[in-house]
């Protein structure tokens, strides 16, 4: 099945619930992967693709679509599954995750060959930094399109991040919008413990960056907040998504240990039964 | 034999600077990255030409690396340029990553590298970038010799697919190669034909090699002399073409053993044609503050180190 670009939150919600279902459905199938933060993710990942993104499934090459960039790449699943439901690829393919031959890496790759896949990512701290340079590009040869970067709060502890948003803002980015999925949690537990981030929204804005803080799972404050920041500011943006790891699945929302597993087939159906209560 | 003129003195990041003017004029996709190190790579000619396409990234290594390949997947062909171990050792991941998987169009330009750097000391004097480019997939890496090769191997690479590594000095050096040698990324460049024994020469070290030429030549001793500037890929057809006449080899190069060109060479020749070979290169040392001539000297990098190494190895043939 394939979902086309919406702006009801009735049919995202609908979306979310089915990305969430590949997800799990997916990772269950490769046995290992990041189940956590892919679900966390959905909401903003609907928004994203089925809203907010100008982009063509039937045209993965068009010059003037807007790029999204994984940071996090390890949350590849919520990528894979936004892709494959917009139509890029079938839906069938999201068995093939983490398999030998597969286009769907553990982390992506490029050279494999997904079509919508536009960056080899997954090293930490380097997305924004790939995102800067894509924004850039179409500034200097005045394209209109944007460029979005999906980044983790633990992400935020390497300190490539703080170059690339020091950049971003003298460089004057304004097509620009970096997401910061702030589910409060990292491998070793939560940011807090490992490395604090707080004051989250004073650091970005002493970068130079316009700020919005939202919830994660709000569909309409998602799509009011993604909306790239407009001349004459020419400001990048950033929205910190306020995220439940998890989400979508209440045995396991906010649950750390959650971060780099992926379900049995056992737990996949649990999980699946789960979300069905939600979204009903 | 020739003797090879020397048409002139200069540096080879000079030689860089033309380059990146010249392919700028040409190709309206070049854009220029530097981390706070412009006039010390000689792009402020590219910089004022072309201030729409000259970014500044600050002291910034690891965002400008990746910044440059976010430019590649937009369309862009970047040059990056800041000194050789601020391009390699500091910025490793980003270019594993970003750069060399997937292969992005990124030229990563890379001045002062080794001793030769000089008065700075070992801090600044990388000698192991070569070996760290050179063990990435699908890295092309190149070091050059003098102002007239480095200005056209800037060129050359910017219609060259997929990443480079440019290897360039701080030092004035002579000038030999004609300014209308065409360069030809990935070939052998033949300077002396002989008989006796092979010197593989790169960087700097090219013109301590046809130096050593000409006193071997008075001993007797005819030594052809190539010139690989090209390290990966190896043009390793030339490199056993010449050793199946010769029959042994010195390679000489500014970086350290492990890694370099005689490391590459050594590779070649084992697997397809074991022959007597001598290294003159740095071994497992760091470097340290001193004029480039010293240092060359102290560190056995020098002319009559090739000579002497030409007589020991042509003394190991069966
Ligand atoms: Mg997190």
């Amino acid at each position: 099945m394939i979902f086309h670009k919406c702006d009801r939150t009735e049919e995202l919600k609908v979306i979310a619930a089915e990305i969430r279902r590949q997800v799990i459905l997916s990772l269950a199938e490769a046995g290992s992967g990041h189940l956590g933060g892919s679900l966390d993710l959905a909401d903003i990942f609907a928004v994203l693709w089925f809203h907010t993104l100008q982009h063509d499934p039937h045209n993965p090459h068009w010059e003037e679509r807007d790029r999204l960039i994984l940071s996090i790449g390890h949350v590849a699943p919520v990528l894979y599954a936004s892709l494959a439901l917009s139509g890029y690829f079938p839906v069938e393919e999201l068995a093939t995750l983490r398999k030998l031959g597969s286009r769907l890496q553990g982390h992506p790759g490029k050279d494999h060959g997904l079509p919508g896949l536009e960056a080899s990512t997954g090293s930490l701290g380097q997305g924004l930094s790939l995102s800067v340079g894509l924004a850039l590009g179409a500034k200097i040869s005045h394209k209109e399109c944007k460029t979005f970067c999906i980044l983790g709060d633990g992400e935020l502890q390497e300190g490539s991040v703080w170059e690339a948003a020091m950049s971003a803002a003298h460089h004057q980015l304004g097509n620009l919008v970096a997401v910061v999925d702030r589910n409060g949690v990292q491998i070793d537990g939560t940011t807090s413990h490992v490395m604090k981030l707080e004051p989250l929204a004073d650091k970005w804005k002493a970068f130079g960056w316009q700020v919005v803080e939202c919830d994660g799972h709000d569909h309409q404050a998602l799509m009011e907040a993604l909306c790239p920041a407009r001349e004459p500011h020419q400001q990048p943006k950033v929205i910190i998504a306020r995220t439940v790891m998890g989400k979508g699945v209440a045995s396991i929302e906010g649950d750390y240990r959650w971060h780099g597993r992926a379900p049995s087939k056992e737990e996949a159906e649990k999980f699946l039964e789960e979300l069905q209560h939600v979204s009903q | 034999m020739r003797e090879y003129q020397i048409l002139g003195h200069a540096d080879t990041r000079s030689g860089f600077g033309e380059g990146l003017l010249a392919v700028g004029k040409q190709n309206p996709d070049v854009v220029a990255l530097s981390a706070d190190l412009t006039d010390s790579l000689k792009m402020d000619a590219f910089a004022k030409a072309f201030p729409d396409r000259f970014i500044q990234v600050g002291i910034a290594e690891a965002n400008m690396m990746s910044m440059a390949a976010g430019l590649a997947i937009g369309g862009k062909i970047p040059y990056t340029g800041t000194f050789a171990n601020f391009s390699t050792g500091r910025v490793y991941d980003q270019i594993r990553q970003c750069i060399a998987y997937s292969g992005k169009q990124v030229k990563i330009c890379a001045s002062h590298a080794g001793l030769t750097l000089g008065e700075d000391g070992a801090t600044h004097q990388i000698l192991e970038d070569i070996g760290l480019m050179k063990m990435l997939p699908g890295m092309t890496v190149i070091n050059t010799c003098d102002f007239n090769q480095t200005k056209a191997a800037t060129i050359a690479i910017a219609s060259h697919a997929g990443p480079v590594y440019l290897r360039f000095g701080r030092p004035k050096v002579p000038i030999f190669i004609a300014p209308d040698m065409p360069f030809v990324i990935g070939k052998g460049l033949m300077l002396q034909e002989g008989n006796d024994v092979t010197i593989f020469a790169t960087g700097h070290l090219v013109w301590k090699a046809l130096q050593a030429g000409v006193i071997l030549a008075q001993k007797g001793i005819s030594a052809e002399i190539i010139n690989i500037h090209t390290i990966k890929p190896l043009d390793e057809e030339c490199v056993i073409r010449s050793v199946q006449k010769t029959g042994c080899v010195v390679t000489a190069e500014e970086h350290q053993r492990n890694g370099g060109l005689g490391d590459s060479i050594a590779q070649c020749l084992a697997l397809h044609h074991p022959t007597p070979i001598e290294m003159i290169a740095v071994n497992d040392q760091f470097g340290e503050s001193g004029k480039p001539e010293e240092l060359l000297v102290k560190y056995h990098l020098n002319t009559p180190d090739i000579v002497a190494a030409a007589e020991r190895v042509v003394g190991r043939k069966i």
